[in-house]
């Protein structure tokens, strides 16, 4: 999938190329103004207006396809960005014990003003070379065996667990399932059920399937405004329901992954807001936006005692999803 | 009860003989469906319809369907070629389920457990709100009963149709399991051809005990998706239970027509009963898949034939289920 992606991009992106070309347009004017000592700051003003109002018509109406493209964006900050901006300390703790250090997941301590928790996220890497060393996202079992055992950590520790996501999907290949990937992700699952710590989880960019679900059990979910989260990438579903991977646009619609769509449905507790024109044109703004959600989340859930965050935790996942006519004389309460 | 709200539209008359899939050999169905669907000539075994495996597992007479009510809903309003409401509609209409999952209470060996089992005919067996809850109450039932649970898995993955919805059911299953482990309850997952994507990374590979049946392709990716991904041939057996067994991922492999003793005496093992005997009390009167009438549950079973959607060698895909 990464093969196909540079282009996917380019045709994807064609909803940015009027904004790309304003925003060029007053480089050259403000390197013109520079250049001739013009006065030109008037025009510039006008433009840059007109590229504000113009940003928010496109943003504001981007389709299912159009964000999907926006959250695989090169430039969207990744959890390497968060690291760099959020937090005063990072100290990354390596390997599974087992078998390997997956750097599709990176793990670690963390401090941020003053609180301390466990920082498990995707890593997407930026250059060509990272990006092959974590396969673009794309944990093995490893990964996921790594991340539990560093949550565990936290456990004892007594710190919360702050968790990234940002993945295609878990890692489809030979030794993946030879270690057994389904085994892995579903033990994290589980287990994440009985952490008795809090946990916050925010969808950063592409929240691919299990893969983003075995980082994925928070006490608070939260979803960036472009972000998406989906049972099956959009390629997938097209290439299995419309039998044709170029449908994706389509199935990315039908598939209802985006964060309105999710928050509509109880998948998710908050959408955070992405600066105009989306998280890629102001990072740091961005950093800020998300570093804020998590302190406030943080300290919301340090007031609760631990049975009443479990059983909240518990009930929260439990209840979504529940069929229409789910009461017969024999339903079994949920609790 | 629910599904006869499901009415099956008449089977087609099965023909004499079938061919394996696996082997080609052509099989005298009478023979086949009282073998529980084994091929005699390789052993291959094909998917059992749910309803079958209900009765090859449970006691005659003994199984107690629950939560036959539940329906899924098209709360996404999903339309690929077809709208998923008519989906729904029709393949309940096909199948005479109402879901891909059929849970219930009954005795095996006279231990009494609860038993869910997965039905590849519906939409590939795929898992959205109705199996997710479903498992989840069979967990529920079992941890206020006190009896163990038994899963049967047999799915092409979460029900693309439901978007995240089915995917947020890998973490119910996985929450009331959870539970269940904490509460010190016993289950047992019973992974069949096919056993492939949400299934496999949720709830069927975390309860207490893995079984697998002889040569049922079990995994998170689908074959194709990874010989895409990596542009590789894939191994000889890749993803095959034989395989999973000698990497360490499952704790048996039992042959179909083993089956019901081997989880007798398992559960024998987890609730302090005489093993030995667990294994050996014969059922009151064993029951013969082929003889209409005599099935377990309540429902009169037709013929099946090719028509049967069945997940073949793998190299098909399930209609509804992601890769
Ligand atoms: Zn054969």
């Amino acid at each position: 999938m990464s093969e196909t992606k540079s282009s996917e991009l380019q045709n994807g992106l064609l909803f940015e190329r009027p904004l790309l070309e304003m925003e060029q347009k007053i480089e050259e004017l403000r390197r013109l103004a520079q250049n001739t000592h013009l006065d030109l700051s008037g025009e510039i003003k006008a433009l840059e207006a007109r590229l504000r109002s113009q940003t928010a018509e496109v943003y504001a109406g981007l389709t299912p396809w159009e964000k999907v493209i926006v959250a695989r964006h090169a430039e969207r900050p990744m959890t390497s960005d968060y690291i760099a901006m959020m937090l005063d300390d990072f100290t990354e703790l390596h390997g599974d014990r087992l078998y390997g250090d997956d750097r599709a997941i990176v793990t670690g301590l963390a401090q941020m003003g003053g609180v301390r928790f466990m920082l498990i996220g995707h890593r997407k890497g930026k250059s060509v070379k990272d990006r092959l060393a974590c396969n673009f996202g794309c944990a093995h079992p490893e990964g996921y065996r790594k991340a539990l055992l560093k949550m565990r950590l936290a456990e004892k520790l007594r710190i919360p667990i702050v968790t990234f996501i940002n993945t295609p999907g878990a890692y489809p290949g030979i030794g993946a399932e030879e270690r057994g990937q389904a085994g892995a992700i579903a033990t994290n699952i589980l287990a994440m059920f009985g952490l008795r710590v809090p946990i916050i989880s925010i969808v950063i960019g592409e929240g691919g399937s299990g893969g983003a679900l075995g980082i994925g059990i928070g006490d608070r979910v939260g979803i960036l405004e472009h972000a998406y989260y989906s049972v099956i990438t959009p390629e997938g579903c097209a290439a299995i329901l419309w039998k044709a991977g170029d449908k994706a646009a389509e199935a990315a619609a039908a598939l209802k992954l985006t964060s309105a769509d999710l928050r509509k449905h109880g998948l998710v507790d908050d959408v955070i807001e992405e600066p105009l024109g989306g998280a890629h044109r102001d990072v740091r703004g961005t950093v800020e936006r998300v570093k804020a959600r998590i302190s406030s989340w943080l300290s919301e859930l340090a007031e609760l005692p631990i049975e009443t965050l479990l059983e909240q935790r518990h009930h929260k996942f439990r209840s979504m999803g529940l069929p229409a006519e789910g009461v017969t004389e024999t339903a079994v309460g949920v609790s | 009860m629910a599904w006869t709200r499901f009415t099956k539209k008449k089977d087609m008359p099965g023909g004499l003989w079938i061919k394996c899939e696996s082997c080609g050999s052509m099989l005298f169905r009478k023979e086949f469906e009282s073998r529980h669907r084994v091929c005699a000539s390789c052993g291959y075994h094909f998917t059992l319809p749910g309803r079958e495996r209900v009765e090859l597992t449970a006691d005659e007479g003994s199984f107690v369907e629950l939560f036959a009510d539940l329906v899924a809903e098209d709360r996404l309003g999903f339309v690929d070629k077809v709208p998923y409401a008519e989906k729904l509609t029709q393949t309940r209409e096909k199948t005479g389920e109402a879901d891909a999952m059929i849970v219930g209470t009954c005795t095996v060996h006279g231990i009494p457990c609860v038993l869910g089992v997965m039905n590849f005919a519906f939409l590939g067996g795929s898992m959205g709100m109705v199996v997710g809850e479903k498992v989840a109450r069979a967990v529920e039932t079992a941890l206020e009963r006190k009896i163990p649970v038994i899963l049967v898995a047999c799915s092409g993955g979460a029900r693309m149709h439901e978007g995240a919805i089915s995917l947020m059911q890998m973490a119910k299953t996985c929450a009331t399991l959870a539970k269940l482990q904490a509460a010190g309850g016993f289950s047992i997952s019973v992974m069949t051809h096919p056993t492939t994507g949400g299934v496999t990374a949720s709830f069927a590979s975390v309860c207490d005990l893995l079984i697998a049946e002889p040569g049922a392709l079990i995994g998170f990716a689908g074959p194709r998706v990874i010989a895409t991904t990596i542009k590789k041939e894939l191994p000889k057996g890749f993803q095959r239970a034989e395989f999973l067994l000698e990497k360490g991922q499952i704790d048996r492999i039992v042959p179909r027509d083993q089956l019901r003793a081997e989880l007798a005496k398992l559960m024998a093992y987890a609730t302090g009963r005489d093993v030995v005997a667990a294994a050996q009390t014969p059922p009151k009167a064993e029951p013969s898949p082929s003889a209409p009438g005599k099935d377990a549950g309540k429902k009169k079973k037709g013929k099946r034939d090719k028509a049967e959607p069945g997940p073949g060698d793998g190299k098909r895909g399930a209609d509804g289920a992601e890769a």
